[in-house]
């Protein structure tokens, strides 16, 4: 399999440069942590933008209107327009607010997203840190969110920001579990968290079909849960606007108000990111068993940009949902959880054990 | 049985949940559905619900004819006093004396388009136009006169 070009050879011709350029490795891995940094930074910024961009346009489609469509060809500088609004406005913080908490909390929001996209594959041996625990890693650095979530609620001094905060972390640990467990049932058909080893394991198929219906039952669990999880319509009771005005973070503006809109459309990638890479194969093309001609073809198509498209899918999917369900009541919410998902993921799970036991799982 | 009620909830759920999707589906992947309308630029071809109202207008035929008794039924009925009828008598061929229009004022900058005073009218005089972009820059332009200069009475309208 040869592709024509790929990021993995970037990566490497940029670290052979750079050993060249300062042969001390203490220097030369300072100076790669530094790209990367940038490159994540930068590549996250872009990330929100379109997917700012694409939500208000699906919002708009699946609601009849048109979106914006004014500023830039077909409204795609609209957004920029909006990141201008936000930085020019005062970063205030209110009178009777914790201070520090109240300034610290976005950080935390953004520090816990860019950490979770760590392990992510983004392509062929592109990958920011393989550690043999990733999935692990994804599901218990995700969850350090809530702190900053409540952090933010309780330091406004505001009733309805801790209303959303308090609600946002009663949600958070109960969808917590069908995450984990959904998680669970592909580290089992699979014996490795290594995220390089998941993806490697899905190149006859991948898991959604190589896994039958336990896998099916298992991706349908994650996408709900993973939507109440980074608090979307129609789990959004956080920040239910007709309710709380806008739940925890109703308090902030300008850029720290940009924050949590950034970690919040990251969160949104790395969970779809997650789906596409744990059950859709991450870059693995689309094969069919044995035909050769079609599967040469796929081969052709960058892993990257199949990385890319699974994960789009996913988020489509998940703003499909946004804009058709009504959001649910807080009883409801937990009813879901603890009586629906929570058991099923459970027989879920041992239905798979049943599978790798047998081992119909290919 | 509980756990097939269980399993009942389930199924039905699922199926609302996806007829919804279906929806909203196929809203997105038909955008010729769209219902805004970019308005400055789409003058020519706007499109409006037949139940728009923009303003009362007298509709008059070629012969300068309107079919307005001046009963001020739509005077009664307005809620704001943003009709004002003036009547006049006027003497018929037989020597009989008759009451008929003057003047139909009709003051748009007092009208919330209730459409009170069309459904009022007893021959039908009266219509909502869909004319809407009523915005001047005096305030006197406002109050308008809807029965054209020298109209009459349509022959056959008591």
């Amino acid at each position: 399999m040869t592709l024509l070009y790929s990021l993995s050879g970037l990566s490497y011709h940029i670290q052979s440069w750079l050993t060249r350029l300062l042969g001390n490795t203490m220097a030369v891995l300072v100076s790669e942590m530094v790209i990367v940094g940038l490159c994540l930074i930068g590549f996250l910024v872009l990330l929100s933008f379109t997917l700012g961009y694409m939500e208000r346009r699906v919002a708009a489609f699946m609601q009849l209107r048109l979106g914006p469509n004014r500023v830039g060809p077909k409204g795609t500088l609209q957004i920029i327009a909006d990141t201008i609004k936000l930085l020019f406005k005062e970063g205030l913080t209110p009178t009777n607010a914790d201070k520090f908490m109240f300034n610290l909390a976005p950080y935390i929001m953004i520090i816990t997203t860019m950490l979770v996209t760590a392990p992510l594959a983004f392509a062929r041996n592109f990958q920011i840190w393989d550690l043999n625990i990733g999935v692990f890693y994804v599901s218990a650095v995700s969850s350090i969110s809530v702190i900053g979530i409540l952090m933010a609620g309780w330091s406004s001094n505001n009733k309805y920001s801790l209303l959303g905060a308090m609600r946002s972390g009663a949600q958070i640990v109960s969808y917590e579990l069908s995450i984990g467990l959904s998680l669970i049932s592909i580290v089992i058909l699979t014996g490795s968290l290594r995220i390089s080893d998941i993806v490697m394991s899905q190149q006859n198929g991948w898991w959604i079909f190589k896994g039958h219906l336990p896998a099916l039952i298992a991706f349908v669990i994650f996408i709900v849960a993973s939507t109440a999880e980074i608090n979307r319509a129609p789990f959004d009771l956080a920040e239910a606007e007709q309710e709380l005005t806008a739940g925890f973070h109703t308090e902030y503006a300008g850029m720290k108000f940009a924050m949590f809109l950034l970690s919040e459309y990251v969160n949104l990638f790395i969970v779809s990111a997650l789906a596409a890479t744990l059950f859709l194969g991450g870059w693995m093309p689309f094969h069919i068993g044995s035909w050769s001609g079609f599967n040469h073809v796929m081969d052709f198509i960058p892993s990257s940009l199949w990385f890319m498209g699974k994960t789009f899918f996913v988020i489509f999917i998940i703003m499909w949902f946004r804009w058709t369900f009504p959001r649910l009541r807080v009883d409801q919410l937990l009813n879901l959880e603890w009586k629906y998902l929570l058991p099923i993921s459970m027989l879920n799970v041992l239905l798979m054990t049943l599978v790798a036991l047998l081992g119909w799982h290919g | 049985m509980f756990i097939t009620e269980y399993f009942k909830t389930i199924f039905r759920s699922v199926k609302s949940l996806l007829t919804g999707m279906r929806l909203t589906g196929y809203y997105f992947t038909h955008p010729s559905k769209t219902l805004t309308q970019e308005y400055p630029d789409n003058r020519k071809e706007l499109k409006l619900a037949d139940r728009f109202r923009g303003e009362v207008v007298m509709p008059h035929t070629e012969a300068n004819e309107h079919r307005c008794t001046g009963c001020q039924a739509c005077e009664l009925a307005c809620p704001n006093g943003t009709i004002k009828i003036i009547t006049k008598q006027e003497i018929l061929p037989d020597g009989k004396k008759k009451k008929r229009l003057d003047t139909m004022i009709y003051n748009l900058s007092m009208c919330t388009f209730c459409n009170l005073c069309i459904v009022a009218c007893p021959s039908d005089a009266i219509t909502m136009s869909q004319d809407f972009e009523h915005s001047v820059l005096d305030r006197s332009k406002l109050r308008k006169i809807l029965n054209k200069p020298d109209s009459k009475l349509m022959e056959g309208v008591e």
